[in-house]
């Protein structure tokens, strides 16, 4: 018991400074939420009445979900590529997928918007061959969020779904051929079910970390397209309504809380954060 | 294709080359409607790589595959009907045993009634009807094998390859399920295609084996023949041991010849119609250690040998003695240890003796590869 003790003695700074410099902070927003401007529950209740708050928390939910369907497509074509590939063409198919994480998020989002605005080089070269008459619409809008985050999260989605491929010994894929089943049939009855477990880890990673984006829909929405960390902002530093923005990170807060307590039920959540089972 | 008896294969001139190196080489092979043929060889020998060109799985640089007179090289794996067992046994960890063993009918497209009774019949016949429900983690490494030979079973295959099936296992365990892979074949009345590097198993289970060495078929036969009669001292020192007795030929009669090592005279019975060695030319015998006999006082032999006891060791059974001889240097000695003629002691004189017909010319082996 006395020697139990000691050991948890030595996790006293490292909990000290947890409880200070974040559980403190978050319960302190909690506080905000429910006593400004008034002590009660009035902010919250916007949640249900006032449309624009509602419209956030649409917006955020409605790219969240489309970008995580996004870039798992895309990331599950990638993870499948380098996992079936050679191991000295995996190493340059990682190294490719992993560079843009290098890259500081300001300075991609830049990069879209001078390849997407209109006098960007995507809409001059289709107009230049003639497929396009006007330019089209494809930044400072909903669609050139989702682009922009889905390059972001693309790699994120990779690592845990090729680490679940990996572990699917590749002799069950030839057994499964060899007992007379198609290539496709392979894939749908033997590798996909396999692979799920990585598809489910990427799913929970890419959705909570596109519910808390900012940089990238500030820049890419041109202000029009709100997502809830932008309109937190918004209150808090140009309108000063602490009690709205801190309500607002409140249900953020809660709706990852919630969405990781129901998925933990279905993978193992310590794998996601990279610690081996 | 599913007709209860088995189907006959043919490799004709099968070589798989990886860069310069040859993993196969010119490998042709008669596997006959029912047979139990084990491809035996050590490690790196090119077993896999044979059993993999047979599955489809990997491609002949050279040669072509028969199944009953078809042609079937260019056949993907999926499109042979195959049953395959793999070293490790390959259960799909997501699926139950019984649906394991109904995936290759469900790939095939059979209906669920079908399907579920012979699942049941496959389950029946390796003893697992109880564990259809489990994941295949939840099984021994005995009933994991018996799935897999189940699941290998269930489509009625034309041919039933296996990659070291049992090398997994520990050896009690080993054991029983030779015992049983040998009567389920007897049962089944299939082609089934082993592999294994355990020459004890394929001496055991097998109609005939298949001795691959650095690629090259060296020889083929039944068992007693292999065991018996070995062609190369490869053959002779890989299935079980031997003496190997190296002399130069002096007489050459109907049914026998006469080698000499210094002073000893080999004494050597010549099946009619064996290839003889010319006079004068050097020769190589196998001798198996177990007939080799110890000779009493005045008692005679084709070949007789004198030597001294270099060390020896008790087996239960019997004793094991190396015997140094000035002529044939150190020779293995079997002996029963069942009223055996003398107790063994280091440093004893013993006379040695055997028949003509004990030992056997073998060929010196040929990898200038
Ligand atoms: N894909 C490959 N590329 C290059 N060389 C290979 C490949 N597969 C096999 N080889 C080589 O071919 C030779 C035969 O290999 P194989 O796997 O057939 O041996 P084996 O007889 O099954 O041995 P073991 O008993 O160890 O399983 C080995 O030297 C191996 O290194
Ligand atoms: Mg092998």
């Amino acid at each position: 018991m006395r020697r139990d003790l000691g050991w948890w003695a030595l996790l006293l700074p490292a909990f000290l400074l947890m409880t200070v410099l974040y559980v403190a902070p978050i319960l302190q927003v909690l506080a905000i939420s429910v006593t400004e401007p008034t002590l009660g529950a009035q902010n919250y209740n916007r949640l249900l009445t006032n449309a624009g708050v509602q419209r956030v928390v649409w917006t955020t939910l409605r790219i969240g979900l489309l970008t995580t369907a996004l870039a798992l497509l895309l990331g599950y074509a990638l993870a499948y590529v380098i996992a079936l590939a050679r191991p000295a063409a995996q190493r340059w198919w990682l190294l490719g997928v992993l560079l843009p994480l290098w890259i500081s998020v300001l300075v991609r989002a830049f990069a879209w918007v001078t390849l997407l605005r209109r006098q960007g080089l995507l809409n001059q070269g289709l107009q230049a061959t003639g497929l396009i008459d006007a330019p089209l619409p494809l930044v400072w809008n909903e669609f050139g969020v989702v682009v922009g985050m889905v390059h972001y999260m693309v790699p994120y989605a990779v690592l845990p779904m090729l680490a679940s491929m990996r572990e699917i010994d590749p002799r069950l894929l030839a057994a499964a051929r060899g007992l007379g089943a198609s290539r496709g049939t392979v894939f749908g009855r033997v590798f996909l079910p396999l692979s799920l477990p990585g598809v489910v880890a990427a799913a929970v990673l890419v959705f909570i970390f596109s519910l808390g984006f900012y940089i990238t829909p500030a820049i890419l929405g041109g202000g029009k397209t709100l997502m809830a960390a932008e309109w937190i902002k918004l209150q808090i530093l140009d309108l000063v309504r602490w009690g709205m923005g801190a309500m607002l990170a409140t249900v953020l807060v809660a709706a990852i809380l919630a969405t990781l307590a129901v998925f933990s039920r279905v993978v193992d959540l310590r794998r996601l954060f990279g610690a081996r089972a | 294709m599913s007709s209860t008896a088995g189907h006959a294969l043919a490799l004709r001139g099968l070589t798989r080359r990886y860069g310069s190196f040859v993993a196969v080489r010119d490998v042709s092979l008669n596997v006959e409607s029912g047979e139990f043929v084990t491809l035996l060889g050590p490690s790196g020998s090119g077993k896999t790589t044979m059993l993999m060109m047979v599955a489809g799985f990997t491609e002949p640089s050279e040669g072509t595959i028969l199944l009953d007179g078809r042609d079937i090289t260019a056949l993907p794996p999926e499109r042979r009907d195959f049953g395959m067992v793999f070293q490790g046994y390959a259960l799909f960890p997501h699926m139950t045993v019984a649906e394991n063993v109904a995936f290759p009918l469900r790939v095939r497209g059979l209906g669920r009634a079908a399907r579920e009774e012979k699942v049941r019949a496959a389950l029946d016949l390796v003893q697992l009807d109880r564990f259809a429900d489990r994941k295949p983690a939840q099984l021994s490494g005995g009933q994991q094998q018996r799935v897999a030979l189940a699941r290998a079973l269930v489509f009625d295959p034309a041919l039933l390859l296996l990659d070291e099936p049992l090398s997994a296992l520990d050896k009690k365990l080993r054991g029983e399920l030779q015992e049983e892979l040998k009567a389920l074949h007897r049962r089944v009345g299939r082609t089934f295609i082993n592999v294994t590097h355990d020459q004890e198993e394929a001496l055991r289970l097998s109609d005939r084996v298949a001795i691959l060495d650095h690629g090259r078929l060296v020889q083929q036969g039944s068992p007693l023949e292999l065991y018996e009669r070995p062609a190369t001292r490869f053959v002779a020192d890989f299935l079980g041991r031997s003496n190997f007795l190296a002399g130069v030929v002096r007489e050459v009669r109907p049914g026998a010849m006469a080698l000499v090592a210094g002073g000893t005279r080999l004494v050597q019975a010549v099946a009619y119609g064996a290839p003889k060695l010319a006079l004068g030319t050097p020769g190589l015998l196998a001798l198996r250690p177990e007939k080799i006999s110890l000779l009493a006082e005045g008692e005679a032999a084709d070949t007789e040998v004198a030597g001294e006891i270099a060390a020896w060791s008790y087996h239960g059974t019997g004793f094991a003695l190396s015997v140094q001889t000035v002529d044939l240097g150190l020779l293995q000695v079997a002996l029963p240890a069942w009223r055996a003629p003398i107790a063994p002691a280091e440093g004893m004189a013993v006379r040695l003796g055997w028949p003509a017909d004990a030992s056997v010319p073998v060929a010196e082996d040929s990898h200038a590869a």
